[in-house]
């Protein structure tokens, strides 16, 4: 088209890896592919199904009410006071969107295998589709949280102000174990398996079933190096009003940053051979 | 002066292969084996993309390594429109999955001037669930598209396709032409700088290719720069203003499109209208006969790539009889593109049938009449049989090969009708029609 700038885009193709890092000019010249890649996700997600985007309701609430049901009133799990449902909701609607978006993301590349070998765009907006897709569901599911906390009359404070980056940091979880998994998954399927339990496992390292403080002292400082744990606790400070634990958020947060960096890295550095070894 | 659009500079792609490990006859070593089979895995998957200095060495004849591409190089000016050529393997797929940077050079680089888009497959990343409309923009946009471009050329893509009343239907309820022609569509309004194109001409009815076909020498004309593989030699010769000859994963040709389509089908490379064996040795056949030319002709005798619908064809071969106790009868079967077989013919000489043929040089033609066969590419077997079902001193497959044309200057079965005309064969019928007006119709 006429009124696009006649700029001249060089690219060079040659052999062997490198370190570099992502091409940002590119990925905006791919912004509209991304946009309609996010936007094919959500509206395939639920095709063909009768209670269509309620499912983004009903998977959360469903575990909601089991834990609620398990921990809260059989195991009796202590919670510092807060009504257990309450307490497991907040906790619960990031970690869906977390695990759902990781396992997404980690399988991004397998699924697209087909689409990889016939064309080039930058690779990463495999793994970085599910991330944005998710957030629909996510954003749907805030109304159980919305309708739980009205529930029981929190009152708002000035924590929630922390929400918004929160919210990116939920993002960037999943996103940078997306990106290894990915790269990982399509040079070894073994990724696929060990998915299902890793997801299953990890809802048990991070304090979503129980609090934080119920972990010995000795252990507190590793276990604060759990982005999960970072991203959790926020939440339930930013909405519950309770006091914010910065030494639970903080290491966590520079973990995922460190994941993130360290994700993106590698994915670059393998782009390159996906096809070679799908 | 022109400018270089892509400069490919020795360029190698290897690949390895896959090689069938050892396999164990106990039971101990097979324990063994399975013990240490993750960190065989890793090692086999590690090495699929890894190549010792060893392994790239020029005369390193490894098993389990296949040069797909070995030092390649070659610049296209701006404009140019190269046409790819060889036979199957010789790495034509390759070298344009290196270019469109899907897969890594093992050797060398690539420099590319200008926005490239390939089409190495119609309708990558089509999703069934969304409808035709989504579909235009999502494949749009992979092929390199912007949303805005999508816009602009939205209406032209739909007229250009055919599909305008089904555009709101989930595209997984699309015939697989109605999916095609939505696919190429898209494909067909792309403007890049460069543009990439694979086999692409392949799919669809011949009334499709030929718009498309039409639409690629537009864009030639416009003065971008198109990479293009094709086995269809005509489309080849029609589009492109030089050619470039693969075989084994190296230049072997690169010259103007019309001598290189010919190197290429003179070398005995690809299927070609006409073929000989100037050394008897080499000859297929045995010590009673032996093959010494097939060809397609046209009614002047000239050799037909090409041949019109509407005229005959001969099919014919010479052979060298060398021996005096055969009864030997000549044989041809035609397949089409689709693989159906059409027919076959064996000689008509009822003499032959059951007299042998003396020693000499033997020339036997078939005549294939006009208004027979369908449009499309026809594959000849060549065939030398006997009385005895199991004796064929000759057999070749897929020996030579035409494309039957049908130029739509009226006179062929068509007539004026440009839409749909499938099957194996065309005949020319006769029709009748009897008429009866309203009023002189039996009453009732």
């Amino acid at each position: 088209m006429k009124d696009v700038a006649p700029e001249e885009v060089v690219t060079t193709i040659s052999a062997g890896n490198s370190w570099a890092f992502f091409d940002f000019a590119e990925l905006r010249r791919y912004r509209d592919l991304f946009y309609f890649l996010v936007w094919r996700d959500i509206k395939v997600l639920y095709a063909q199904t009768i209670l269509g985007f309620s499912w983004a309701i009903l998977n959360p609430l469903v575990q909601i009410v089991v834990f609620s049901v398990i921990f809260g009133r059989v195991a009796r799990i202590d919670t510092d006071g807060i009504p257990y449902v309450l307490f497991s909701t907040v906790a619960i609607i990031p970690w869906t969107y977390m695990s759902e978006a990781m396992t997404a993301a980690s399988q991004s590349l397998v699924q697209g295998k087909q689409v990889l070998g016939k064309i080039y765009f930058p690779r990463v907006l495999f793994p970085l589709t599910p991330i944005l897709a998710k957030l629909v569901d996510f954003s749907i599911s805030l109304v159980i949280l919305v309708v739980v906390m009205t529930y029981y009359q929190v009152t708002l404070t000035w924590n929630l102000l922390l929400l918004p980056p929160l919210i990116l940091a939920m993002m960037l979880v999943p996103t940078g174990i997306g990106m290894w998994l990915a790269a990982l998954a399509i040079r070894y399927r073994d990724v696929k398996f060990a998915m299902s339990f890793f997801i299953k496992l990890l809802i048990y390292t991070a304090p979503i079933l129980y609090t934080a403080s119920a972990i010995p002292e000795q252990y507190r400082f590793w276990y604060s190096f759990n982005p999960l744990v970072a991203v959790i606790e926020g939440f339930r400070a930013s909405l519950l009003g309770t006091p914010i634990e910065w030494q639970f958020i903080v290491p966590g947060l520079i973990t995922s940053v460190l994941v993130f960096l360290s994700g993106a890295i590698y994915f670059r550095r393998m782009e390159k051979v996906f096809v070679d070894v799908i | 002066m022109t400018k270089k659009a892509i400069t490919v500079d020795n360029l190698s792609k290897v690949y390895r292969i896959g090689l069938k490990g050892a396999t164990n006859d106990s039971f101990g070593r097979a324990m063994i084996d399975f013990a240490r089979s993750p960190f065989s895995n890793y090692r086999k998957y590690r090495s699929l993309y890894r190549f010792s200095e060893d392994e790239l060495a020029g005369n390193y004849v490894g098993e389990d390594i296949l040069w797909a591409l070995k030092n390649v190089s070659f610049d296209v000016d701006q404009g140019d429109v190269v046409g790819i050529v060889g036979v199957n393997g010789a790495g034509k797929s390759t070298l344009l999955k290196v270019i469109s940077n899907i897969t890594p050079p093992t050797i060398g680089s690539i420099t590319i001037r200008g926005r490239v888009s390939s089409l190495l497959e119609v309708g990558t990343g089509f999703h069934p669930e969304l409808t035709g409309r989504e579909n235009v923009y999502l494949n749009g946009t992979i092929l390199g598209m912007r949303k805005k471009e999508v816009d602009f050329k939205f209406d032209e893509i739909v007229d250009f396709s055919g599909v305008e009343k089904f555009l709101d239907t989930p595209v997984k309820r699309y015939s697989m032409g109605m999916r095609v022609r939505l696919a190429f569509a898209v494909a067909a309004h792309l403007e890049p700088e460069i543009l990439i194109i694979d086999e692409v001409l392949a799919v669809g009815d011949a009334e499709f290719q030929k718009k498309c076909l039409s639409k690629m020498e537009d864009v030639g004309k416009e003065g971008r720069t198109v990479l293009f593989v094709s086995h269809n030699m005509a489309a080849v010769t029609r589009l492109c203003s030089r050619g470039i000859l693969l075989s084994g994963g190296s230049i072997i040709g690169d010259s103007d499109a019309h001598s290189i389509v010919s190197t290429y089908l003179t070398s005995g490379m690809g299927t070609a209208a006409s073929r000989e064996w100037p050394d008897s040795a080499d000859a297929p056949g045995d010590d009673a006969v032996r093959l010494r030319s097939i060809r397609v002709i046209d009614t002047d005798g000239a050799v037909a790539e090409g041949a019109d619908i509407r005229k005959p064809v001969g099919l014919v071969m010479e052979y060298d009889v060398l021996s005096d106790d055969q009864v030997l009868l000549p044989y041809f079967s035609l397949t089409n593109d689709e693989g159906v077989l059409v027919f076959s013919t064996i000689d008509q000489d009822i003499q032959w049938h059951t007299e042998p043929r003396r020693p000499g040089r033997y020339t036997s033609t078939a005549w294939v009449p006009g208004n027979l066969l369908s449009e499309g590419m026809v594959y000849v077997l060549v065939a030398m049989r006997t009385p005895h079902r199991k004796y064929r001193p000759i057999q070749l497959g897929d020996a030579i090969a035409f494309n039957v044309i049908d130029k739509m200057e009226g006179e062929s079965a068509r007539g004026s009708w440009v839409g749909r005309l499938s099957g194996a064969v065309r005949p020319k019928l006769d029709w009748t029609t009897e008429y009866k007006s309203a009023e002189d119709a039996p009453g009732d």
